[in-house]
């Protein structure tokens, strides 16, 4: 039986890349320690920072604002409903299990709902602009993407983090590599600097395999949305990440290896953009924009018969389930720890 | 003489998987034709390590790990 290498311990998890087999306890906490370093080393965002996490119900952005409030930063939840159904109520059940971890926490959960905003939802968005082959999955990510600028914009969050893990980083970057998409491989990586009107992006995650995140949540007991999202089937950076796994299987530390050895040739310049595009604002909705006149979220709306000025002056605001007045114990769940949670308060910048 | 395989189950999303006991956890998700990066191995309700050995007779509950999309 495998014991943890701090306590001795029966190890509830072993991570052949890192060698390292850990009990309940100590995985946790290790987690956290893990987190609060990839913070510090990428320099995301200290406690001084407002930071607006996008949650969608799921293992990773449910795991990383469980391990923010820990930490002790300031981040509030955004979560942006999508109108997916796909038989199991995906968008209803992804949000019913944000607003109550919120809950539990006391923390602000800011609530956008995308047909109730715009009146299409995703899927109906991406049948009637034509876009993305069939699958939502593109037009989903525009529309989450700058509805995340928009809120944080808005609202006054200088940060937006996003629960993404290594394997998702690492399929991305096949993905680039396969294409020599160098324009995305110059942007790729753990932090996305702040430009005129949008906020920084960040990804406290990225050190961790997707199977770390799962047992985080699970050992925390945080319920999370397990069923997939009904589109997720067959979309590209599965089947990246299957063969990525398969290297794995073989390898161990190669798909870290592959990202992780990526980052440092950024860090030593090899990845360089010749010329920064100039950046327009979107007539409509003003968000930056690499075209001049309309941005591309503007000109999907527009092409679904939709009118961007329209909507766009009549936005509601988003809900907020204002925070609990009894706040969760925060070291709760990993009760029995022998050593505390170390609090961002504490950190001095290096 | 042919003797009787002892043997263990694995269970993920509802379908369950016969392979053979004795043999690390692992090498029998393998056998299943599934994805040891891809799963976590839950025995009685608790999370181990998956280079452990497979009893026999006794049913491992395998989670999924892997999300796609651009979520
Ligand atoms: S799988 Fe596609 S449609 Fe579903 S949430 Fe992810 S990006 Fe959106
Ligand atoms: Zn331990
Ligand atoms: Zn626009």
């Amino acid at each position: 039986m495998r014991k943890c290498r701090k306590c001795g311990a029966p190890a509830v998890i072993y991570m052949r890349q890192h060698r390292l087999a850990l009990c309940k306890e100590h995985f946790l906490e290790w987690f956290v320690e893990q987190t609060a370093r990839t913070i510090k080393r990428y320099r995301m965002f200290t406690p001084k920072d407002r930071v607006l996490v996008a949650v969608s119900g799921g293992k990773d952005s449910l795991t990383l604002w469980d391990v923010l409030w820990r930490l002790g930063y300031q981040a509030d939840g955004l979560y942006i409903g999508l109108g997916i159904d796909g038989g199991i109520q995906y968008s209803d059940q992804s949000r019913a299990l944000s607003e109550q971890f919120a809950q539990e926490r006391g923390l602000r959960l800011l609530v956008v709902d995308i047909p109730e905003t715009y009146g299409v939802s995703i899927p109906e968005l991406a049948r009637r602009s034509r876009r993305g082959k069939g699958k939502p999955c593109a037009v989903c990510g525009l529309v989450k993407r700058h509805e995340m600028n928009r809120i944080a914009h808005d609202l006054g969050y200088n940060v937006l983090a996003t629960g993404h893990n290594l394997d998702d980083e690492a399929a991305v970057l096949f993905g680039n590599v396969l294409q020599w998409q160098m324009g995305y491989l110059v942007r790729q990586g753990p932090v996305l600097p702040e430009a005129p009107g949008l906020a920084r992006k960040v990804k406290p995650l990225v050190r961790f395999y997707e199977r770390e995140t799962a047992a985080y949540a699970l050992l925390r007991g945080i319920p999370y949305i397990y069923d997939e999202c009904p589109y997720a089937e067959g979309a590209t950076s599965m089947v990246h990440k299957e063969l990525l796994n398969r290297l794995e299987e073989e390898r161990p530390g190669a798909k870290l290896q592959f990202y992780v050895n990526f980052l440092k040739a950024k860090e030593e310049g090899w990845f360089r953009q010749p010329e920064p595009p100039a950046l327009h604002r979107c007539e409509v909705c003003g968000q930056p924009t690499t075209a001049p006149g309309l941005c591309a979220f503007c000109r999907t709306l527009r092409r679904a018969g939709i009118d961007p000025a329209q909507v766009y002056v009549t936005l509601p605001k988003p809900e907020a389930t204002e925070p609990a007045a009894s706040v969760a114990d925060r070291a709760e769940g990993a009760a029995a720890s022998s050593t505390p949670v170390q609090l961002a308060e504490e950190d001095t910048e290096p | 003489m042919a003797q009787e395989q002892p043997t263990a189950t694995l269970e993920l999303r509802g379908k369950r998987y016969t392979v053979p006991a004795n043999i690390p956890i692992r090498e029998a998700i393998r056998r299943a034709g599934l994805s040891p990066e891809a799963v976590l191995p839950v025995r009685d309700g608790e999370l181990i390590p998956d280079d452990e050995r497979l009893r026999p007779g006794e049913t491992i509950r395998l989670i999924a790990v892997i999300s796609g999309g651009d979520a």
